[in-house]
């Protein structure tokens, strides 16, 4: 099957100006994603695993080496040279991210965050607010908290939100970033299953776990990361 | 860039100076000026060699210290002040072939009442402060071509119910108003014409909190109900964050850095950049 992401050789340093620091987060990294994989990345704290996903994102700005992604609107395009606006379009109906962190704008409600993530793509509202109840619904949020602001939520239920708002449009490629860290048991549970479902529905995947052991059985394949550096576990 | 959008604003090196130079700044050496300042002859170079572009639909953020030539470029833009030197084509105006600073007055009050709306950061500049609010709004239609006054009467209670300010109310002169509602009868005036081309000078600063946020929540919901275009200045990175697609960042009248938001935020480049951001954290 055809890769829908490879990456060759990449580095990424930060250089702070006023600290005098250089910072290596990551060196030569080689990795690449089928078609409907789900492909799970570990390694210790700082070893520069949300690099990878935010040079991909483009979050961060990678300094040497290639992204190669195959984009459905563009074809096949180096993700560390396209321009903005091709990114913005990306993000908009192609690559999702979810962090453990939720980026919310104030004083907009939870239904509303979900509908405006759905209009990115040209729905209109009408059609927009469908979508969002069924999706809402299908991820068992309490109806109680749908038009309330999800600064206020737990954990659980911001996640459950975060992962709503960027599944919902369906992305081809979902970059996670610890989504269950910090989660109860009971929803990690929850979004496994959820998980399980993108997988089902062809969704391909690439995935920083806190703890891999409870993701393991989804994983099709594992990459480890050491000082910045990958070895394939299997 | 390809082929699959084309911006509406394209700005290419603009400059404005204020004063004429001398020998000892012409040249622009470092070493003999005091930031954008020339000691000897006091001219300030505002804007140096800006250039950018605006895409349909899109907030541009534009962040910087003060006195980085932020509310100068806004001004130059919306012909407030003529350009030193430089370009800016309109892509539905003329084909986007006609360099919009070198139109005559009339050409350019065409292109301010038909193309573009702006909301200065201080409203005694962009409202009459005397004329009832709805008087304000009126008095854009007419100079957008408007001559029927039960239309513009609907038309400007239509807008203003839209910021939030109430019907009984619109009568009544924006002196009498607080700062955030001035502002948002000035977005409202702004938006009559149905520009497709915003200009927002820090919007939002010196209001209250609550304020600010209501501001902002209209100025999101319109960008999504009328999919305008928004240039958007403001020094506060949260309200950049949370509007703008694509960022420029200046310092001493040149862009210095420009990204995705979230890129300058969370991967800023430059020195000042770093330290802008990192001032904020
Ligand atoms: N009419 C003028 N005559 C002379 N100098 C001016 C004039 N208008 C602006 N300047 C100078 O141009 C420079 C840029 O000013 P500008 O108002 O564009 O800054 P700004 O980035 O908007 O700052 P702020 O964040 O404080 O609003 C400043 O040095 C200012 O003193
Ligand atoms: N925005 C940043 N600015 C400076 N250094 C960073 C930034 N992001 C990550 N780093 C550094 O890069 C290294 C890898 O970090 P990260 O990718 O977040 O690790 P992990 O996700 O594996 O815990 C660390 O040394 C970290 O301090
Ligand atoms: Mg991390
Ligand atoms: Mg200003
Ligand atoms: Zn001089």
């Amino acid at each position: 099957m055809e890769n829908i992401l490879s990456i060759e050789g990449l580095s990424k340093s930060f250089t702070l100006h006023n600290l005098g620091k250089h910072i290596h987060a990551i060196r030569d990294i080689n990795l690449y994603l089928r078609e409907g994989e789900f492909v799970g990345i570990t390694g210790k704290s700082g070893s520069g695993k949300s690099t990878v996903l935010k040079c991909i994102y483009r979050t961060y700005c990678s300094q040497e080496g290639s992204i190669w992604y195959n984009s459905i609107r563009f074809g096949k395009i180096n993700l560390s040279e396209v321009s903005e606006r091709e990114m913005i379009s990306l993000r908009k109906h192609e690559i999702g991210y979810v962090s453990q962190f939720l980026d919310v704008m104030p004083r907009t409600t939870a239904r509303e965050l979900v509908a405006q993530s759905i209009m990115e793509m040209g729905t209109d509202a009408q059609t927009a607010d469908l979508q969002t109840e069924n999706i809402l619904q299908h991820f068992e949020l309490d109806r109680e908290l749908w038009d309330s602001y999800p600064t206020t939520f737990s954990g659980g239920e911001k996640l459950r939100l975060n992962i709503a708002r960027a599944m919902v449009k369906r992305p081809r490629l979902l970059l996670l970033d610890e989504p269950t860290a910090s989660l109860d048991h009971a929803s990690k549970l929850k979004v496994k299953e959820l998980l399980e479902q993108l997988i089902k529905g062809g969704t391909t995947m690439l995935g920083i776990f806190h703890d891999l052991e409870f993701m393991q059985d989804l994983c099709d394949r594992e990459y480890s990361i050491e000082n910045g550096n990958f070895t394939i576990t299997h | 860039m390809n082929e699959f959008d084309s911006p509406i604003l394209s700005v290419r090196h603009l400059n404005k100076q204020f004063g004429n130079g001398c020998e000892s700044c012409r040249t622009q050496n470092p070493e003999q000026m005091l930031k954008n300042y020339c000691p000897v002859c006091g001219t300030v170079y505002a804007c140096k060699d800006v250039s950018f572009d605006v895409y349909p639909g899109e907030v541009l953020g534009i962040v910087g210290e003060s006195g980085s030539g932020k509310s100068t470029l806004m001004k130059c833009l919306y012909f407030d002040q003529e350009v030193t030197s430089g370009v800016a084509y309109i892509h539905t105006y003329k084909d986007g072939k006609k360099n919009l600073f070198e139109e005559s007055g009339q050409y350019k009050r065409y292109i301010r009442n038909h193309l573009m709306g702006k909301v200065y950061q201080n409203p005694i500049l962009g409202l009459k402060m005397d004329f009832s609010s709805i008087g304000n709004i009126a008095e854009k239609l007419i100079s957008a071509g408007e001559r029927h006054v039960g239309t513009m009467e609907a038309r400007g209670i239509e807008l203003l119910d839209h910021v939030c300010i109430p019907i009984h109310r619109s009568k009544e002169a924006p002196k009498n108003f607080s700062g955030g509602m001035q502002q948002r009868v000035q977005i409202a005036k702004a938006l009559s014409n149905k520009p497709p081309l915003l200009l927002l000078d820090e919007v939002t600063t010196g209001l209250d909190l609550s304020v600010q946020a209501s501001v902002l929540d209209l100025i999101k919901n319109l960008q999504r109900e009328l999919e305008i275009s928004i240039v958007l200045v403001s020094h506060d990175l949260g309200v950049i964050r949370m509007l703008a697609d694509r960022t420029l960042v200046m310092l001493e009248g040149r862009v210095i850095e420009q990204g995705l938001t979230d890129q300058i935020l969370e991967d800023p480049q430059h020195q000042y950049t770093q330290q802008l951001v990192h001032s904020l954290l």
